[in-house]
């Protein structure tokens, strides 16, 4: 493993493999009647979130406690950022204290980054910006492959805002490495330029985009990012992209829907769709735990450029 | 490369170990069968296999990665961490006699961590360890209940323990490392 993960980019497909590997076992652990092992004991990990987070943050603050490491979340509204710190500064005072690693989450694409050519410590992208949120596609991964036992070969339909969301950014990378038939759907205006240079298969209709998938996963019309009009207005939206159960029905019979979460019901996803038989979006919640368990206790290791 | 165990030695040694068990715990009920990872397994299901062929009785068995227990996992940090595989103990260990396996015993290091280990999975009444071979250097103080074979060796030598469903055929052999 490199020192950091900053993107899919940073894994080989035999890393990916070893994570998702590594996350099998790492279930176990939530069954048992003491869920905690002492594998990180004296280390420290430092949360920093710059972004509002609940399902993230609270995932990987799991994941560290159930592996034993110290943890300390910084959250940007009660910490010096608001009183102008940069985050270069920021990240370098932390540094100063000898954490072991730092997951961040930051609103602009490229904020890990600067903190891996700045820190010693292990960085873990917790999501930036537009660009990447790797632990995601590698629970979206470990939890597809939970369900068919593969990903090569399988047709993954992504629809939603395609444009402003850094988990279709890797699971796009991700899922094409592994050898997916990768289909993505979304309005026009909310589709990336290029998107089919890294094999993905780009479609307007749906419909076309939904016939015969084994995966439909669904992505949140992110408000927050939207600066314009990218469609007429969010019913408009729901009639023509929103995933309802008659367009679950043009889908293979044993299809599973996805969403990373936080859900808009009504928008993008009809609450029938969210709640019923063919949706896995909890048990995505559940192996994120595993997954960030396995990303900690890999990366803890030694690395490449030690 | 002396062979100290053969495959008719290790299914001896085996079917004389499950006949210990028993007349030392009286009664299968409250035992139950945890083999190491990775050659504790097989053991642990070969013990559980002579017991049934003795008494009929099924000892629940078990499978434990002690990888997330270790003691020496983050004090030298260079290289790739050790593969963890899965735990399964699909059973209650609280009350039981647990019957922990290991192919060989050396510095107790290992089974430290399986005590622990199963400690973090209930409340068992009691734990006996199982090895197939002792080869000395103990550096804890942990002993084995049933030993397969006491096999003197020096620090400079390394056991090698082959199982069929592991490596293709059964066979205990010592090399120089």
């Amino acid at each position: 493993m490199k020192k950091d993960l900053l993107g899919i980019g940073d894994l080989t497909e035999d890393e990916i493999h070893l994570v998702l590997d590594t996350a099998e076992a790492m279930r176990e652990i939530a069954q048992r009647p003491i869920k905690k092992v002492p594998t990180l004991r004296g280390k420290t990990v430092v949360n920093l979130f710059y972004e509002p987070s609940t399902r993230t943050r609270t995932s990987f603050e799991i994941a560290e406690k159930r592996l034993s490491a110290d943890t300390l979340n910084i959250a940007v509204a009660v910490s010096s950022v608001v009183k102008g710190e940069t985050l270069a500064d920021t990240a370098r005072n932390i540094e100063a204290m000898a954490p072991d690693m730092i997951v961040i989450r930051h609103a602009s694409s490229g904020a890990p980054h600067l903190l891996s050519r700045i820190c010693r410590s292990r960085i873990i992208n917790a999501g930036d910006g537009m660009h990447e949120h790797p632990t995601q596609a590698l629970l979206d991964a470990f939890t597809i492959r939970e369900h068919k036992k593969k990903i090569a070969g399988l047709k993954v339909t992504i629809v939603g805002d395609l444009l402003h969301s850094r988990v279709l950014r890797s699971n796009v990378l991700l899922l094409t490495r592994l050898g997916a038939d990768v289909w993505v759907s979304g309005p026009p205006t909310l589709v990336p330029v290029g998107l089919e240079r890294h094999g993905v298969r780009v479609s307007t209709s749906i419909d076309e985009a939904v016939a015969d998938a084994d995966v439909i996963m669904m992505l949140r019309i992110q408000q927050e990012r939207m600066h314009g009009a990218f469609f007429p207005s969010l019913r408009e939206y729901f009639s023509t992209f929103g995933m309802t159960r008659a367009r679950v029905a043009r889908a293979k019979p044993d299809v599973i829907i996805m969403h990373p979460g936080p859900m808009n019901r009504g928008v993008e996803i009809d609450s029938e769709v969210a709640d019923g038989p063919y949706s896995v979006i909890l048990e995505q919640v559940a192996n994120g735990v595993a997954v960030r368990m396995a990303v900690l206790y890999l990366l803890a290791g030694g690395s490449e450029g030690d | 490369m002396p062979v100290v165990l053969d495959a008719d030695r290790i299914s001896r040694s085996l079917t004389r170990i499950a006949h210990e068990i028993l007349e030392r715990n009286r009664g299968v009920d409250e035992l139950a069968l945890v083999g190491i990872r990775t050659r504790g397994v097989p053991i642990a299901k070969r013990l559980a296999h002579a017991i049934r062929d003795i008494n009929g009785h099924n000892v629940p068995t078990g499978a434990l990665d002690i990888t997330l227990y270790r003691d020496d996992l983050m004090r030298h940090a260079v290289g790739p961490q050790p593969l963890i595989r899965r735990t399964e103990i699909p059973f209650s260990i609280d009350d039981k006699k647990i019957l922990l396996v290991d192919d060989v015993l050396y510095t107790g290091r290992t089974i430290r961590a399986a005590l622990d280990a199963l400690i973090d999975f209930g409340r068992p009444k009691a734990i006996q360890l199982v090895v197939l071979v002792d080869r000395g250097h103990r550096e804890l103080p942990i002993k084995a209940d049933y030993v397969g074979k006491n096999v003197p060796t020096s620090p400079t030598e390394s056991v090698q323990v082959h199982l069929t469903e592991v490596d293709g055929r059964d066979e205990v052999e010592i090399t120089e490392s």
